[in-house]
C-alpha cells in the first residue's frame, strides 16, 4: 500500500470520527441543557473548551450562547474541527483514496457531505438540530458499517482503524476532561442534586450509558464513570478498549516496534491510573489527561515517521543498488 | 417538460443519428423512440432528475479551471442514448485498427530510421517543426514496437451520413471513464431497454486495459506491478485516473510516490518499504514526466524515470514521444502513412484538410477564412480554434496573422455540419450536434476497439464544441445489433 494512501486512509478515519464526536457532544448538551433552562454554568461555553478551540472561537464570535456555538461547531468553515470541515476534510482524502474504498463508502460520504453542506447553508435552529445531528451520526455508523462489511482485512483496513482509534480515544480524554472540571466536586459542600445528571450526560455523548448500566450495575457515581471510560476493554469507546485495538492493528504492520511501543505506553498509563484519587482531585485529574494527549501525540508521530514518511528512505535505495551489484 | 412528439422533432437538414426525419425513427432507434414517446411528461422528467441524482451519488465529476480556481463539476450528462448499427460499428473498428496500426508504425520508424522522410512520402520540414517529437526517444525500441498504447480518436458524421476520423489522441487521451460511467447511469434509469439483449455491452474495456499493460511488463512471467500515474487531484481527468486504478485494481500514483534507484529501477514508496514498478500507465504529459531529461521545474514528475524506461526497467504507456503522430498537420498524412506501411486504402476517410505549410493550401485558407475551422497543431481540448463562420472578422485577422507568421503551425478543415442526436433540453426534445471518440488499445498481439465510445453532444442550441471543458455534455453510446431479436 502506498504510504501516501495510508496517510489519506487514516487522515480520513481521523476526521470522520471527529464530525461523528462532535455531533454526540452537541447533540447531549442540547438534551441536557434543556433539563436545566437555567443552568449557564454548563452553557454552550464548555464545548468550546473541550475541544480546545477557545482562540478561534473568540476571534469570530463575542457571545457563548447557543446560536453562535451552534453555527460554529455545524457550519463553520473557518474552524478545521467543525463538522463541515471534518467532513469535507474526510472528502477530500477519501478522494485521493477511491481507488482502494469501496464505491459505496464513498457515495455515503459524499452524499452526507453535500445533504449538511446544503443544511447548514439553510441555517441550523433548535428544532432542525436533531436531525442534522442524527444524520451526521447515523451516516457515520453507516460508513463504519460498510467497512466492517466490505472492507477486506488490509493494510487499507488496519490504517482506517488506526486513524478511527486515535481519534476516538482523543476525543473520550477530551470529553472527560472538560465534563470533570465542571463536574467533580470542588469542595463536598460545592456537590449538587445536578452531579448524577451530569455524569449520564457525559456517558450519554459517548452513548455510552446503557453499557455502563449493563456492566456497572450501581447507580451513576463519578469513580465508577471515570473507570469505565477509561479502564473499561469492553466498551468499544472505552479508552483502553480502543487502545487494546489500535496494539492489535499496529503490530500486524512491518517494523512497528517504535510505534507499537508508544501505544503500550499509552495503555500502560490507563491501566495505572489511581481512580479515586483522579475523581477526588480536578487537578490532578487535569494533569493525568494533559499527560495522556501527549502519549497520543508520540503515538501519532510514530505511525506518520514510520509508515507515511518513510524516514530512512535514502539508505534502503542505496543498500538496494549495492544488493542488485552483488547479485 | 413536455411529452416528446418526434412529428415535431427537427432535423433543420442535419444527419440526425436517430431519426430520418420528423416522426421517422431509424431502425436501429424505433424501440427507444417509441419507449420515450409513450412517457407522459411526468415521467420524462422524473427520469431526467434520476439521472442528476445517479450522478451525483456515485460522484461522477470533472474539473474545470475557471476565474483562478479548481472546481469539481458534476458530469454532464443526457438520458437519450446515440445509438449506432453493429455492423457498421464493426467496419469502423476494422477502419480504426488499421488506422492506429500504422501510426505506430510511423512513430517507430520516426525514431529509428525515418524510412517515410527518406522516401519522400512524409516531409522533413514538417518533422523538423513538430513540437512533440521527443529527441531524447531517438533510437529506443519499446516492448512489441508499440508507442501509442491507448488511442482515443474523435469521429464525426456529415450531412451525407459518412463517419470522418477528425483527430487521433496518442498522448494521454481521456474520456474511458466516462463511456463506462454512462453505461451505468442508464443501466439505473433505463433498464427495461437493456432487456432484449441487442445493446452490446461496454465493461470489459478495464480488463483490456489490464492485459495490454501486463503485456509490456520487462519482468515477464511474474504477477507485474502495474501502476497508473496522475498530476493529481486538481487535474481535469482526475476522476478518470482514479477510477481506472480502481477497476484495474493498481495503484494509483502520483509522481512523490515513485522513486528511482540507482539500479535504474523504479520503485513506490509503500508501507512495507519500496517496491519495484513494471508498468506505469501515465497520465502526465511528456514534458512533466522526469525533470531530468524534460521540464525541470516539473514538480509532477519522477527524477530519473526516463533513465529507466531507456534501460528497459519499466514500461511506459504510452511511450513518451508518441504524441508526434498526434499534430493536426501530421494528421493530414495519414491515409499516406497507411499506404506506405500496410500498403491498404485507408477504411476510414480523413475530414479533407488544407496544410498552411504549403502555398497553394494557406492561398485558399486565408481567401476562405469565414468558411473553414483553423486548427493549431498542438493544441487540445478545442482551444485555440477559429471557427470560420461563427468569426468576426477582428478574429479572422488575428488569424491570418498568426498563418503567415507560423504556416507549419496550422491546418484547416471544412466546417462540417456535424449530425445531430435528441437531447434532452429545458425546452424539450431538440437536436443537438454530437461527435464520438472511441479508444483503441494496441499492445503486442491483439488490438482492441471499444464497443462504440464516448458521445460527447454541444448541449448548446447550435453550438459545435463538445468538449466537457467548454459546456459539453455527454450520452450512452448504444452499438445495437439489429439482426437479433
Amino acid at each position: 500500500m502506498l504510504s501516501r494512501v495510508a496517510e489519506s486512509v487514516y487522515w480520513m478515519a481521523r476526521y470522520l470520527e471527529r464530525a461523528e464526536d462532535t455531533a454526540r457532544l452537541i447533540s447531549v448538551n442540547s438534551h441536557l441543557l434543556l433539563d436545566f433552562p437555567k443552568a449557564t454554568r454548563l452553557g454552550w461555553s464548555s464545548l468550546v473548551t473541550i475541544t480546545s478551540s477557545d482562540e478561534v472561537f473568540d476571534k469570530y464570535y463575542t457571545e457563548r450562547d447557543e446560536e453562535s456555538v451552534l453555527s460554529f461547531f455545524c457550519g463553520d468553515r473557518r474552524y478545521s474541527g467543525s463538522i463541515v470541515s471534518s467532513l469535507a476534510a474526510a472528502r477530500e482524502n477519501l478522494r485521493t483514496t477511491r481507488d482502494v474504498m469501496p464505491q459505496r463508502i464513498w457515495e455515503e460520504v459524499n452524499q452526507l457531505f453535500l445533504a449538511i453542506s446544503h443544511q447548514v447553508e439553510a441555517g441550523i435552529t433548535p428544532r432542525n438540530r436533531d436531525a442534522f445531528l442524527n444524520r451526521v451520526i447515523r451516516s457515520c455508523e453507516t460508513v463504519n458499517g460498510m467497512i466492517e462489511g466490505t472492507l477486506s482485512y488490509t493494510q487499507v483496513r488496519t490504517f482506517l482503524q488506526l486513524g478511527r482509534s486515535i481519534e476516538r480515544a482523543d476525543m473520550t480524554t477530551r470529553i472527560i476532561d472538560v465534563r470533570s472540571e465542571n463536574l467533580l466536586p470542588r469542595t463536598p459542600e460545592e456537590m449538587t442534586p445536578f452531579e448524577t445528571l451530569q455524569w449520564v450526560s457525559v456517558l450519554k455523548s459517548l452513548t455510552g450509558f446503557q453499557m455502563y448500566r449493563q456492566h456497572v450495575r450501581l447507580r451513576v457515581r463519578g469513580p465508577d464513570v471515570l473507570r469505565f471510560l477509561l479502564q473499561d476493554v469492553r466498551f468499544p469507546r472505552a479508552v483502553a478498549c480502543t487502545l487494546t485495538q489500535v496494539c492489535a492493528e499496529l503490530s500486524q504492520l512491518p517494523g512497528h516496534v517504535r510505534a507499537l511501543a508508544a501505544a503500550q505506553n499509552c495503555l500502560a498509563h490507563i491501566t495505572s491510573a489511581d481512580i479515586p484519587l483522579l475523581s477526588s482531585e480536578p487537578d490532578q485529574l487535569h494533569q493525568y489527561i494533559d499527560q495522556l494527549q501527549i502519549d497520543f501525540l508520540d503515538l501519532h508521530d510514530a505511525v506518520v515517521d514510520t509508515w507515511f514518511t518513510l524516514l530512512h528512505e535514502k539508505e534502503i535505495v542505496a543498500q538496494l543498488a549495492q544488493t542488485q551489484t552483488q547479485n | 417538460m413536455s411529452k416528446v412528439n418526434w412529428q415535431n422533432y427537427a432535423c433543420n437538414g442535419f444527419y440526425d443519428e436517430l431519426l430520418a426525419g420528423p416522426g421517422q425513427p431509424r431502425d436501429v432507434s424505433r424501440m427507444l423512440c417509441e419507449y420515450l414517446a409513450q412517457l407522459d411528461a411526468r415521467e420524462l422528467a422524473d427520469h431526467k432528475t434520476a439521472v442528476d441524482v445517479a450522478i451525483q451519488m456515485m460522484g461522477i465529476t470533472f474539473t474545470v479551471y475557471t476565474e483562478g480556481s479548481m472546481i469539481d463539476r458534476a458530469w454532464p450528462f443526457d438520458i437519450v442514448p446515440r445509438i449506432i448499427p453493429l455492423d457498421e460499428w464493426q467496419r469502423t473498428s476494422a477502419g480504426l485498427k488499421q488506422r492506429v496500426q500504422a501510426l505506430n508504425m510511423f512513430i517507430d520508424d520516426l525514431y529509428h530510421d525515418q524510412k517515410i522522410v527518406k522516401d519522400g512520402v512524409f516531409p522533413a520540414e514538417v518533422l523538423a517543426q513538430s513540437v512533440n517529437f521527443r529527441p531524447q526517444c531517438v533510437g529506443i525500441t519499446p516492448p512489441h514496437r508499440v508507442w501509442a498504447h491507448i488511442c482515443g480518436s474523435d469521429l464525426v458524421r456529415d450531412k451525407d451520413g459518412t463517419l470522418y476520423v477528425l483527430e487521433d489522441n496518442l498522448r494521454v487521451p481521456s474520456g474511458v471513464s466516462y463511456m463506462l460511467e454512462n453505461r451505468n447511469v442508464t443501466k439505473r434509469v433505463l433498464p427495461e431497454l437493456f432487456a432484449t439483449g441487442r445493446i452490446q455491452p461496454v465493461d470489459d474495456y478495464t480488463d483490456q486495459l489490464y492485459d495490454m499493460l501486463a503485456s509490456m511488463s520487462p519482468r515477464p512471467g511474474d504477477d507485474p506491478q502495474i501502476v497508473v500515474l496522475t498530476p493529481g487531484i486538481y487535474n481535469s481527468a482526475y476522476f478518470e485516473h482514479s477510477y481506472l486504478a480502481q477497476q484495474m485494481g493498481v495503484e494509483l500514483v502520483e509522481g512523490s510516490d515513485l522513486v528511482v534507484g540507482e539500479d535504474d529501477c523504479v520503485y513506490m514508496r509503500t508501507v512495507d518499504g519500496l517496491q519495484r514498478v513494471d508498468v506505469i500507465y501515465r497520465r502526465i504529459d511528456d514534458m512533466f514526466l522526469d525533470p531530468e531529461a524534460f521540464n525541470p521545474d516539473s514538480m509532477l514528475g519522477v527524477p530519473g524515470l526516463m533513465r529507466a524506461w531507456r534501460s528497459g526497467k519499466v514500461a511506459l504507456a504510452n511511450a513518451p514521444g508518441a504524441g508526434v503522430a498526434d499534430d493536426k498537420v501530421v494528421y493530414a498524412f495519414v491515409p499516406e502513412i497507411i499506404r506506405y506501411y500496410l500498403d491498404q486504402e485507408p477504411l476510414l476517410p480523413n475530414v479533407p484538410s488544407y496544410l498552411c505549410m504549403f502555398e497553394d493550401d494557406r492561398k485558399y485558407v486565408l481567401d476562405n477564412l469565414d468558411k473553414l475551422v483553423v486548427k493549431p497543431a498542438n493544441e487540445s481540448g478545442g482551444y485555440g480554434m477559429l471557427i470560420g463562420p461563427h468569426s468576426t472578422k477582428k478574429e479572422r485577422k488575428i488569424f491570418a496573422d498568426l498563418i503567415n507568421a507560423n504556416p507549419r503551425n496550422y491546418m484547416a478543415q471544412p466546417t462540417l455540419s456535424l449530425s445531430t442526436a435528441p437531447t434532452l433540453c429545458d425546452e424539450g426534445m431538440e437536436p443537438r450536434h454530437v461527435d464520438l471518440r472511441p479508444f483503441i488499445l494496441s499492445g503486442g498481439q491483439s488490438t482492441y476497439v471499444t464497443m462504440g465510445g464516448l458521445t460527447r453532444v454541444a448541449m448548446t442550441k447550435g453550438s459545435l464544441v463538445v468538449n466537457s471543458s467548454q459546456g459539453g455534455g455527454s450520452k450512452d453510446t448504444w452499438i445495437v445489433d439489429t439482426k437479433r431479436g
